[in-house]
Parts: structure tokens; C-alpha cells; sequence
């Protein structure tokens, strides 16, 4: 039986309201691209290039001695590295504190880790973990700055942050504040694994409100139909060549092994539909800019010559991650309560 | 046992078809007596309870709660649960079986009713179906049933295979018992934490899909139609889609006994309400998409759902406080459903006080089959509630009665104060003196 077959509503009720979002609690924050204005966006954008033109020991009195925790939950290079190095850059001394060596391994819970990590003397917590909604329970709990190193299947706003600015670099150089119209015109495709992928759900959330159009592809078991109704001004298709035609940005995802759950795949059968090679990219796409969030898996969703290729901005991406994050830590324990969110 | 008078107050009685001024008599646990008001014959030397300006009604029934003992009585114990439903204006609440160990045995169900429980109310047990709630092996109805038992399920673990689910329709049917299902396939919700939608896909959390409920249900509803000839009785537990809802709506054109229960979070919330994680707004089944609880909404109008229960499902705070994914299923009822019930369903919505409290009371007595419970007619159980129907209040979680505060309606206005509950002639609840 669907659905369908329940009669008709027959009357328009008045139902109760879904309350407004208490988060975030502090305005340093960074758990959702969406908790940033256009004008703060703007801000860290314009604050990274500016830091990143800053003289190196100029740059460490900003945060000189403030105290910053790192807490991951899951492996990182990059997000690690480049939050570290940024902290360390403005000055800030910082802890790492991974699930492998600490005593979340004894059955500590986020809260009273983030508890812990504040009676330390910590100021803000950068945090990546597995679970989905971890970084918005640990902000409500410590009611620190809390920065979302990525949690489970649901954002990753930083790395979104750093694919804009790499993006902004190579369609619209010298930009400075960006707004609602920057991005029209511009078409970014992301590919592969959407289902369990939080650059994805980060990138298809910010990108429409700077004008572009988000296409996603892949197959359905890793792009479910109502994907498409996450947001406006994004559509899904299935073709990768007919969305690569349409596309000034080619974003490419690694398929999360460790998040398929069970899920059977056919690699083979993947490799020929998805994965993007010299031939796809120079048939259809030529002039695009090929990004991956990392780590990337050559033969698989792209092959090592499209990865080295001219058209790849992966490593500018890997780049602009420490220049992004080291204005959106500034933020992190700048932002005063009332001010610039 | 002394007697106890309520005067003044306007009797509702679906049941009896009663809904006038009356003064009522209640004495060694039973009704006694209704006259009109002043008219009583043998009021002598009774406590009187003031009830003038109030409606007096039957004690509400909830046939689904988890009461939590034996076995985790950190969250919950029953004399805690049942003094939140005293406070909520239940007189009666059936506790299901995933305790720990899961009731079922005679043994842990007279355990359950045992006087040392201090329960505050009536609780009857619900009895394991299978051995353990593991889906295999099927209990012993007959002793359950002389145990206490008033109905049987494996909630939380449904009866997936469709061999054991058909034997224990029929061995309930023989003992004349009703089989509760809460309806998962849990293989299709394996890692899952809320709603299969639009808003699970953007929170990033594994969705349960509206057919991994209706296709159970249609299941059971396919192997009571084969078992027509044994009169089971298949009810279904916390129905949450519309796909649900049509399919009990059909067996019952059918002429099947097919009976099925909706939860106030399933008629009020949508999966919207789970915003940014809350723990709070996350249970099995999970909250579903504005269709479908429109859907319940009108099933509930339209008269095809048979009750209002709570699926009141204690937690202690620090096991709510985890992870999304991490934390268990299950927010407390007991403290809001008379007062939400009231306040979207009647008010709002305007379904007659009547039917909402025969959703509350004379209907789960009747599924359940429990005697002299859902009405005041003369004899029955002295289980009453005096309340105010119209009283607007507002609920707060860490004033309740309940072990514990696992709720999304902290801080929802309320419409309806209890202002006495009276179990078997006994005041279970009296609102404290405003």
C-alpha cells in the first residue's frame, strides 16, 4: 500500500513551530557554513590574504600564548596539519589530543573530554570526529569557540572555505568582499560519493548563496533523488559528461570506504561512469578547474595524469587551507559577543 | 477502606454515555454512586473533594510505557513512573517488557506487581512474545496471562520472521491476548538514528524509510488476514506514517481486528524538530516528515486510531547527552499527553473532549481488554481524574514526577490541569495548593 492512498488532509492545521536554532552559542564559532553572513564570509576571506601577506613574527602576537586544543576523533593530514600550523602562525600555543593516545580510549565522553580541555585552559576547540552533530553537542556543552574539523557525514565548513578561495582564485582573481551574484554564471560539479561526504554537503550548501549552480553526480546508492532538495540551486546529474560539459569547477570525492556500511560497490563499473581521466577532461571539460578535497585515491576516482595535470588545483587547495584557517582561528578567539559573527 | 465523594463536577464519561453535573460515590475501590449533584443517598462520613468547576472523567489508560524495572532503574523505577502517571492523570499504564531481564516469565511479571514496587497506580505488565525478545521461541501465554500479563510483544525487536510472528498470533488468540507490534524492519534501519528525508541527508545521519514500518505492518496485516478464523488480535504499536495508518485503516474495512495507537510526538512533531541534534527529539520510530504526521493528525480526526499511548521511554541525562547517533531512543510522556492531547487535539484541531479522552481511556481499556476500567459506570473501578479542561499551564521537565527529563515539551504551554488522580478510590495525585 503507498502513501497515496491516505485520503486527502482535509483542512490546513496549525501545527507547532519548530523552534529557532540556539546555536551558535559563541560567536567564534565555526560549525556550519551556514552560521557565516555574507559579510563574514567576506571577512575571513579578505582576513586570510591578509594574513597571509603579514610578516611571520608580526602574525604570532595576534594569538601570542593563547591556548588552543585540537581534538580528533578520525585521521587527518591536511585539516591537522594546516590548524596547527595556522595556530602556531598567529602565535597561539596548541594540544593535540587524538582518540588513539587519550582517555577517550578508557570511554571518556566528548562532553567531559571538551570539559577537560577547558578546566586546562583551553580557549577553543578544534575538533574532527565521527559522529555527525559531535562539534555542535561539544559547543553546547563547553560553550567555547568550537571549529568543525569535519564531523561524520555533515559538514566540513573549512575545507568549503578553502575550496572557495581556490575557486575565487582562478574565476575571479583580485576579488575582494564577496556577495550574492560573485559566483553567478559558474557551474561546480561534485562527483562521487555524496551520501557520506561533509565536503560535499559544505561546498552545495555555501556555493548557491555566492550565485553558482551545484551539480552533483554519481551513482544512486552513493547520491540519493533527495539530495537535490537540500538547498536551492542545486540539481543532480547523472551523466558525468553531460555535467562536466555544463562545469567550470570539477570537484572529485574519494569513496569513503570506512563509511559504506555494508554497501556493495562495483569499483569497475564505478571507474567507468565517474572517474575523470585526460580523455573526459579534455573532451568535455578542458578549461575546468579540478579540485578533491583529499586524500585522493589515483586510479580510482581520478587517475594519477589528471591529478598532476594543468588543470588540477588540488595542492592550491591543500595551500589555501592553512591561509583560510588561520583567519577563521583568528575569528575563533577575536569575535566579540554582539560583534562581527 | 473510607469513602470518597467528588461533588460538584462535570462528569464526561464516553463509555457510559454520560456528560452532566454529577456527585459520585466511590468506596472499597469501586463506584458506588452518581446522582445528581446534592442527591447522593450514602455520602456519610466521606472525604468530599470539592470538584465544583472541574470535569471529572475516568482515569487515563497508557498502554505503552517503559516503567524500566526490573533492571535499570537509574532511569526509571515503577513506583517513580507511576507517580509521573498519577501526576498525568493515568490510572493505569502497561509496562512493556524490554526490562532487564526482559519480563518474560511469570516470575518477573509478579515481581512486577508485587506491593513492594510502590507502584501509585495500576500497572499491568506486558509479557515478552518470545523467549527473551529474541524472535525465536514463544512463551507460555496461559501462565503469563494468570501472571498478570494483559497483553504480549517484543517491542523494540519486532518479530521479523513471519513463522514466529503467525505462531504467536495464534497462541495469543487461544488465551485471548493481545500481540503488540512495534513495527521495524530492522533490517533496513541498521545505523539508523531518525527519519529517512530531506533533512536526514542534509544533517548527515542514516535514515529509517516509512517502509521499513509499513512493510511490517502490511506483513502482519497479511498473516491475520490468513488467521481470520482465530480472532487474533494484532495491534499496532506507535504508528508514525501514513503509509502505516492506510494500511490498518484497510484491514479494518476488512472487518480484521487490527487495532493501532499513535504517540503525541508523532501528531505534533516532524523530523524538522530534530534541528541541530537534539537527543531530545530522537525515538523509535523516529519523527517522520510533516506528511505523515499530518497523517496521523487526521487518522486520529477520522477515527482510525484506536489510542493515544505515550511510548514514555525514560532516560537519565547523561545518556542523552552523547552523540546523535550514540544516544538512545525514547523521550517520557506520562507528565504531557493529557496536556497536549487538550491543547492541539481539542483546541486546536477540535476533536470533542469526549473522544479525546476515550482516546485516553475507555478505547485502551477496551483493546486491552481490561474490566471496569474506562468508564465510572457504577461498579467500575474507582479510577478517576478531576481536572480543569480549559487551565493553561506551562510544563517543566525538572519539576516531574518521572526519574527523568528526556523530553522535547520542556517548556510547552500545556492545556488541562490535573487536579486530583484517584486510583481504585485512593488519591494517587492531588495538584499542589496554587
Amino acid at each position: 500500500m503507498s502513501p497515496n492512498s491516505a485520503p486527502p488532509a482535509r483542512r490546513q492545521l496549525h501545527t507547532p513551530a519548530v523552534p529557532p536554532s540556539p546555536f551558535p552559542y559563541n560567536p567564534g564559532s565555526l560549525l556550519s557554513v551556514q552560521d557565516l553572513t555574507l559579510d563574514a564570509l567576506s571577512h575571513i576571506l579578505i582576513r586570510a590574504t591578509e594574513l597571509e601577506a603579514e610578516d611571520p613574527l608580526t602574525r604570532t602576537r595576534i594569538l601570542a600564548k593563547r591556548r588552543i586544543a585540537l581534538l580528533f576523533y578520525e585521521s587527518s593530514t591536511r585539516t591537522r596539519t594546516s590548524f596547527e600550523l595556522a595556530a602556531k602562525s598567529l602565535g597561539a600555543d596548541t594540544t593535540l589530543v587524538s582518540s588513539l593516545s587519550s582517555s577517550i580510549e578508557k570511554g571518556e565522553t566528548l562532553k567531559d573530554t571538551g570539559l577537560t580541555l577547558r578546566a586546562l585552559g583551553a580557549e577553543a576547540i578544534i575538533l574532527r570526529h565521527n559522529s555527525s552533530g559531535a562539534a555542535w553537542l561539544l559547543e553546547s556543552e563547553t560553550r567555547l569557540p568550537v571549529l568543525n574539523a569535519g564531523d561524520g557525514m555533515h559538514e566540513h565548513p573549512t575545507q568549503a572555505l578553502l575550496d572557495l578561495r581556490t575557486m575565487l582564485a582562478h574565476l575571479r582573481p583580485g576579488i575582494g568582499p564577496v556577495e550574492g551574484q560573485t559566483l553567478a554564471g559558474v557551474t561546480v560539479t561534485i562527483v562521487g560519493d555524496i551520501l557520506h561526504s561533509r565536503v560535499a554537503r559544505s561546498n552545495m550548501l555555501l556555493l548557491p548563496r555566492l550565485g553558482a549552480k551545484v551539480l552533483l553526480c554519481g551513482p544512486r546508492e552513493l547520491l540519493p533523488d533527495l539530495a537535490a532538495s537540500a538547498g536551492p540551486g542545486i540539481a543532480i546529474e547523472r551523466d558525468f559528461e553531460a555535467a562536466l560539459r555544463q562545469s567550470q569547477v570539477v570537484m572529485m570525492l574519494r569513496i569513503q570506504a570506512e563509511r559504506l556500511a555494508g554497501m556493495q560497490l562495483d569499483l569497475d563499473q564505478y571507474k567507468t561512469a565517474y572517474q575523470l581521466n585526460e580523455q573526459r577532461l579534455a573532451a568535455c571539460a578542458p578549461t575546468a578547474v579540478v579540485l578533491h578535497p583529499g586524500p585522493i585515491i589515483r586510479g580510482l576516482e581520478l587517475t594519477a595524469a589528471v591529478a598532476d595535470g594543468p588543470q588540477s588545483a588540488i595542492l592550491q587547495q591543500v595551500h589555501n587551507g592553512v591561509a583560510i584557517r588561520t583567519a577563521v582561528v583568528e575569528r575563533a578567539l577575536l569575535a566579540q559577543k554582539g560583534g562581527r559573527a | 477502606m473510607t469513602a470518597l465523594v467528588i461533588k460538584g463536577g462535570h462528569l464526561v464519561d464516553p463509555a457510559a454515555g454520560v456528560d452532566a453535573l454529577k456527585d459520585i460515590l466511590l468506596q472499597n475501590g469501586r463506584v458506588a454512586e452518581i446522582a445528581a449533584p446534592g442527591k447522593l443517598k450514602t455520602a456519610n462520613g466521606a472525604e468530599v473533594l470539592n470538584a465544583t468547576g472541574l470535569t471529572v472523567a475516568p482515569g487515563l489508560i497508557d498502554m505503552h510505557v517503559h516503567l524500566r524495572e526490573p533492571g535499570q532503574a537509574w532511569k526509571e523505577t515503577i513506583a517513580t513512573g507511576t507517580a509521573a502517571a498519577a501526576a498525568g492523570g493515568f490510572t493505569a499504564v502497561a509496562a512493556m517488557p524490554n526490562t532487564r531481564p526482559v519480563n518474560d516469565s511469570p516470575e518477573t511479571t509478579r515481581w512486577m506487581l508485587a506491593p513492594e514496587r510502590g507502584a501509585a497506580v495500576r500497572v499491568f505488565p506486558i509479557a515478552a512474545a518470545t523467549r527473551g525478545s529474541k524472535g525465536e521461541a514463544i512463551n507460555d501465554y496461559a501462565a503469563l496471562k494468570a501472571a498478570g500479563a494483559i497483553a504480549v510483544s517484543d517491542d523494540g525487536l519486532p518479530i521479523l520472521k513471519d513463522s514466529v510472528m503467525r505462531e504467536v498470533l495464534v497462541a495469543a488468540a487461544r488465551v485471548g491476548l493481545t500481540v503488540i507490534q512495534h513495527a521495524e524492519d530492522t533490517r533496513l534501519t541498521q545505523g539508523a538514528s531518525m527519519n529517512l528525508g530531506p533533512v536526514s541527508f542534509r544533517l548527515g545521519l542514516r535514515g529509517m524509510s516509512a517502509e521499513s514500518e509499513s512493510s511490517i505492518v502490511e506483513r502482519d496485516i497479511r498473516l491475520v488476514t490468513e488467521l481470520r478464523d482465530t480472532r487474533a488480535h494484532l495491534h499496532v504499536a506507535h504508528t508514525s506514517t501514513a503509509a502505516a495508518v492506510a494500511a490498518v485503516r484497510q484491514a479494518r474495512r476488512s472487518g480484521l481486528r487490527v487495532t493501532c495507537e499513535v504517540a503525541p510526538h508523532h501528531f505534533l512533531l516532524t523530523d524538522e524538530h530534530v534541528g541541530l541534534y537534539n537527543t531530545h527529539a530522537k525515538m523509535c520510530p523516529p519523527l517522520r516528515s510533516a506528511a505523515d504526521r499530518d497523517a496521523m493528525i487526521e487518522a486520529i480526526l477520522d477515527g482510525v486510531v484506536d489510542a493515544i499511548a505515550t511510548d514514555h521511554a525514560p532516560h537519565a541525562v547523561h545518556e542523552k547527552e552523547v552523540e546523535f547517533e550514540n544516544a538512545p531512543n525514547g523521550i517520557t510522556g506520562l507528565e504531557t499527553a493529557l496536556g497536549l492531547s487538550l491543547r492541539w487535539l481539542h483546541k486546536e484541531w477540535k476533536l470533542p473532549l469526549g473522544r479525546v479522552l476515550s482516546l485516553l481511556s475507555a478505547q485502551p481499556a477496551a483493546l486491552l481488554g481490561m474490566k471496569g476500567r474506562g468508564t465510572l459506570a457504577v461498579g467500575s473501578f474507582a479510577d478517576v481524574l478531576v481536572f480543569d479542561p480549559k487551565a493553561e499551564w506551562t510544563y517543566t521537565a525538572a519539576q516531574g514526577k518521572s526519574r527523568s527529563r528526556n523530553t522535547p515539551f520542556d517548556g510547552w504551554t500545556m492545556q488541562g490541569k490535573v487536579h486530583w488522580t484517584i486510583s481504585e478510590g485512593r488519591i494517587a495525585y492531588a495538584a499542589p495548593p496554587a
